[in-house]
C-alpha cells in the first residue's frame, strides 16, 4: 500500500489553550528527534492536525511501526491520494480496504466533496465506490452506523485523499513539556514502568544507579544500560547517573542494627539522588516503590525513607498490583530485561527480618554516629554518566 | 579452475574469516559466563543479532542462531506445528522442498499430522490453485520456499503469505537458503512470511552457521534442550564467532545484492541464449527465475558424465543439487516438473556467484560445445 502522508491527532495537546503552540511544537521536535534516522521525513504542523510524510515507501511503513510509541499522540490515519478520476478511486478504495482485515466486518464509505465541479454528486460517489468495493471483495456488509470499517475520501480539485485506519497513539504528552525528573532506577520491573508513566506525562526523566561492585556485577549495571536504551525508545535521550555506591552500602553494614540497613540504605540513595536532581535541575525524584510489596514500602517505612529530602518525590506506581505492573513491563518491552538473576544495589546486603515499620526519630540516631555526607559527596563526585540510546558505532564495528 | 556450484556453496568471504578470526581471538569466552570476558563476548553476539534483525527487520529477540539452513528448516517445521498442534495437525509443502523440509515433516507424520504436498508446474512455480485448495482450516504450517535450489524456480511469495494468512491461522515458513543475498526478501508485514531461514555458507559465510527468523512473538517448541540459551528456544553453547561472521556476511549479502542480480541475470540470460543452439539442450530453469542458478537436461545422457567431463577441464557444475547428488536416483524436484523421462537422468545445474567474471562464462561456453561434441558422438 503506497501512503501519501499521515494524518497525526493531537488529543490533550487540545485541551491546552494559549501553551498549545508550545505543545505542538515539543512534539514537532520530539518526532524529529525520533526519526533523525529517517532522512526524508517532512513534518507539517497545523492548529489540529499535524502531518509526517516521505517520499520512500519503507520510511513511510517505518513510521507507521513506529508513531505509536510516541506520546503526545491521541491518533493517526496513513492517507492515501490518488488523481481525481472514478476509475483511479475505485481501484484506490478497493487497494486499501483489502489491506485490512476486512472479512465479516460492516462498512461504510463517507465522500467530503470539497471540489463542488467534480461531475458526480457526494452520494452519488459514496454509492458508486462503496458498491464497487463490496463488489470487489466478498465478505463485508455496509452499515452506516458505526460501521467496522469507514473509509474516508476527500474530493479536492488537485487530487483525492483517503484513509480508514485510526490507529491509537500512545496517548499523554510530549516528553519534555511537563519538565524533568530524577528517576531510581534499580534493574528491577518496577522503577522502567515508572519511567514510562512519568514520560507519559510529558516528564523528561534521567535516570540514576547504585552500583555496588564487586558486590554487583557488570552484567546487573548491563541490564540497567539496557533499560535504559528501552525506555529511551519512548523520548529520545536519556541519561544515567552510575552511583559507586560500594562504600556506604558497607559503612551502613557496620554501623546501622541489621534490622534497618535497608531503611538506611534507601535514605542514603535519596540523599545522593537528590544532590544529582538539584545539580542536573530535575524538580522531582521518581521511584518504582509499590504499598506493601516488600519491607521498605510500608507506610513508615516511606516515611522514615522521604525524612532526608523536601523534594517532591513522586511514586507513579504506589497502588499498582504486582501484575499489572509485570504486565505493562511486558507490552513496553522492559520485563525480559528486567527478570535476568543478577544481583542488584536492592537485594546484595538484604537483611533476614527487615524492620517493617522503622522509626524517623531513631533512624536519625543510628546514622548520627557517621559521617555519611562525606561518603555521598563523593559517591556524587565519582559517577559516571551515560547517555542514550547509545550510538550503534561501537568497538564491534570492525567485526561485524 | 571455474566454480559454477554456488548453490551448493560459496567460498566464504576474507572479510567473513577475518571476523571469524578475531572473534575467536579475543572474544571466545562462553557468553553466558558471568566474568567481563563472558560479557564483552554476550555484547558482541548482542550486536550481531540485532544486526541481522536491523537488516531483515524483525526484533533481535526473533533472531535464533543455528548450525545452518537443515537445522533451521527442521526447527521451523517441528517447532511450529508442536507448539501450534491446537491449530490444526495437518502440513503443507511444496513438492520441491529441500529434503530438510520434507523430512522434516514426514518425520512429524509419526505424531499424528498430516502432510499434503503442492504441486508445481514445469518451471517449478507452484500452483496457486493447489495451494488454495489444499489449504484448509487445520492447516499449522505451511513451508514454501522462495527459490528453488535445483531450478532456480522463484515462488510468487507475496501471494502465498497473503493466501495462508487471509484463509488460515497456519504459520508460513519460508527457505530462503537460496534467495537471500540472490532477490529481495520481503521479511515484514501481512505480506511476508512467519519465518524464514538463512544459511552461512551460502552467502559466503561459514558452514554450520545460519538462523531462523521469526516475524513476531510466536509459540515455537525448542529440539535442542538443555542450557536455555537463545532465548530457551536452541540450548548449547552459543558459537559466538561462527554467528559474528554470519552478521558480517548478512551485512555484505545485502549490500551485494542489487549489483549481483544485474550481473547474474545478465549471464544467465545469455546462457539461455547460448543453450538454444543445442536441440537435445532443454532449459529448465524459467526466464523469471532467480538470476543465479541455471539448470538444464540433456536428452538420453547421464548428468554425471557431464559433471565429469566438464570437470576435467576445469569447470565445476554439479548434477541437480549437491544434498542428493550422490543417490543415483531422478531427483524429486525433477520428477514434480513432470519432465520428460529421456531428459531426467540428464539434468545439471550451473549456479553463479562472486569471483566469476565475462571470461569465465564464455570460457564456459567454449567448453560445454567442446564436450557436448564429445560426448554426444560416443
Amino acid at each position: 500500500m503506497k501512503w501519501h502522508e499521515i494524518l497525526i491527532r493531537y488529543g490533550e495537546i487540545t485541551t491546552k489553550g494559549r501553551n498549545r503552540k508550545l505543545f505542538i511544537n515539543r512534539l514537532k521536535e520530539n518526532l524529529r528527534y525520533t526519526f533523525a534516522d529517517i532522512p526524508n521525513l517532512r513534518i507539517r504542523s497545523e492548529r489540529d492536525r499535524m502531518y509526517l510524510s516521505s517520499e520512500v515507501d519503507t520510511e513511510m511503513e517505518e513510521l507507521i511501526e513506529r508513531l505509536p510509541h510516541i506520546f503526545g499522540i491521541h491518533s493517526f490515519s496513513p492517507v492515501a491520494q490518488c488523481e481525481p478520476t472514478l476509475e483511479v478511486m475505485k481501484d484506490l478504495a478497493v487497494e486499501i480496504v483489502k489491506g485490512m482485515d476486512y472479512k465479516g466486518k460492516t462498512f461504510k464509505v463517507n465522500v467530503k466533496r470539497s471540489f463542488k465541479k467534480f461531475p458526480m454528486e457526494t452520494y452519488e460517489l459514496q454509492q458508486t465506490i462503496g458498491s464497487y468495493v463490496l463488489g470487489s471483495l466478498p465478505g463485508m456488509t455496509v452499515q452506516m452506523k458505526n460501521p467496522d470499517i469507514e473509509l474516508r475520501v476527500e474530493v479536492r480539485e488537485k487530487a483525492v485523499y483517503m484513509m480508514v485506519d485510526v490507529i491509537h497513539g500512545a496517548g499523554g504528552l510530549p516528553i519534555g513539556s511537563n519538565g524533568k525528573a530524577l528517576l531510581l532506577l534499580s534493574g528491577g520491573i518496577d522503577s522502567p514502568v515508572a519511567a514510562y508513566y512519568m514520560m507519559k506525562r510529558g516528564v523528561r526523566v534521567e535516570a540514576i544507579h547504585f552500583f555496588s561492585p564487586p558486590f554487583t556485577s557488570d552484567q546487573s549495571l548491563g541490564k540497567v544500560k539496557e533499560l535504559c536504551e528501552k525506555i529511551s525508545r519512548f523520548g529520545g535521550n536519556i541519561r544515567l547517573h552510575v552511583i559507586p555506591f560500594t562504600e556506604i552500602q558497607q559503612k551502613i553494614q557496620s554501623s546501622v542494627p541489621e534490622n534497618v540497613t535497608m531503611t538506611s540504605t534507601r535514605r542514603m540513595m535519596m540523599k545522593v539522588a537528590d544532590i544529582v536532581r538539584k545539580e542536573i535541575d530535575a524538580k522531582a525524584i521518581v521511584t518504582g516503590e509499590n504499598l506493601g510489596q516488600v519491607a521498605s514500602q510500608t507506610l513508615e517505612s516511606l516515611a522514615a525513607i522521604n525524612d532526608v529530602t523536601t523534594t517532591p518525590i513522586l511514586r507513579p506506581l504506589i497502588t499498582f498490583d504486582k501484575l499489572e505492573i509485570i504486565e505493562v513491563a511486558q507490552k513496553i518491552g522492559t520485563y525480559d530485561i528486567s527478570i535476568r538473576p543478577f544481583e542488584d544495589c536492592c537485594t546484595v546486603f538484604t537483611p533476614a527480618n527487615p524492620k517493617t515499620k522503622p522509626r524517623v526519630e531513631k533512624m536519625n540516631y543510628y546514622e548520627s554516629f557517621t559521617d555519611f555526607d562525606e561518603m555521598i559527596e563523593r559517591a556524587v563526585k565519582n559517577r559516571e554518566i551515560h547517555s542514550f540510546p547509545k550510538k550503534k558505532t561501537d568497538e564491534f564495528l570492525d567485526l561485524l | 579452475m571455474i566454480y559454477l556450484d554456488h548453490s551448493a556453496t560459496t567460498k566464504p568471504d576474507p572479510a567473513v574469516l577475518q571476523t571469524f578470526i578475531q572473534a575467536n581471538e579475543r572474544y571466545y569466552a562462553n557468553p553466558a559466563s558471568l566474568h567481563q570476558m563472558g560479557v564483552e563476548a554476550n555484547a558482541l553476539l548482542t550486536r550481531a543479532r540485532e544486526q541481522i534483525a536491523d537488516i531483515i527487520k524483525t526484533s533481535p529477540e526473533q533472531i535464533i542462531f543455528t548450525s545452518g539452513g537443515s537445522e533451521s528448516n527442521n526447527f521451523a517445521i517441528k517447532g511450529l506445528a508442536r507448539a501450534n498442534k491446537h491449530r490444526g495437525m495437518k502440513i503443507l509443502v511444496s513438492a520441491i522442498e529441500h529434503a530438510s523440509v520434507l523430512e522434516s515433516a514426514k518425520a512429524l507424520e509419526k505424531e499424528g499430522f498430516t502432510i499434503d504436498t503442492i504441486d508445481v508446474d514445469e518451471h517449478g512455480v507452484i500452483l496457486i490453485e493447489d495451494l488454495k485448495q489444499k489449504l484448509t482450516k487445520d492447516t499449522v504450517v505451511v513451508s514454501i520456499m522462495h527459490v528453488n535450489n535445483e531450478m532456480g524456480a522463484v515462488q510468487p511469495v507475496t501471494e502465498i503469505a497473503n493466501i495462508i494468512h487471509q484463509n488460515s491461522r497456519a504459520f508460513y515458513h519460508m527457505d530462503a537458503v537460496q534467495s537471500f543475498g540472490k532477490i529481495p526478501v520481503q521479511f515484514k508485514g501481512e505480506d511476508g512470511p512467519d519465518a524464514i531461514t538463512v544459511s552461512g555458507h551460502k552467502i559466503n559465510g561459514l558452514k554450520g552457521s545460519g538462523f531462523l527468523a521469526l516475524r513476531k512473538q510466536v509459540n515455537i517448541n525448542p529440539i535442542i534442550h538443555g542450557g536455555g540459551q537463545e532465548m530457551g528456544y536452541r540450548s548449547g553453547t552459543v558459537a559466538v564467532p561462527q554467528d559474528v561472521a554470519l552478521a558480517k556476511a548478512t551485512r555484505l549479502a545485502i549490500e551485494k545484492q542489487p549489483q549481483k542480480a544485474l550481473q547474474y541475470s545478465k549471464w544467465r540470460d545469455d546462457l539461455h541464449e547460448f543453450f538454444k543452439q543445442f536441440p537435445y539442450v532443454h532449459v529448465l530453469s524459467g526466464s523469471e527465475g532467480a538470476p543465479h542458478i541455471i539448470s538444464c537436461a540433456v536428452k538420453g545422457l547421464k548428468g554425471e558424465i557431464l559433471v565429469n567431463a566438464m570437470q576435467h577441464e576445469g569447470i565445476i557444475i554439479s548434477t541437480s543439487s549437491a544434498c542428493s547428488s550422490k543417490e543415483h536416483t531422478v531427483s524429486h524436484v525433477v520428477r514434480a516438473i513432470k519432465l520428460d523421462p529421456s531428459y531426467e537422468k540428464g539434468v545439471i545445474r550451473m549456479s553463479l556467484g562472486e569471483g566469476i567474471t565475462d571470461a569465465d562464462i564464455e570460457t564456459f561456453k567454449a567448453v560445454f560445445s567442446k564436450v557436448m561434441h564429445q560426448v554426444k558422438e560416443m
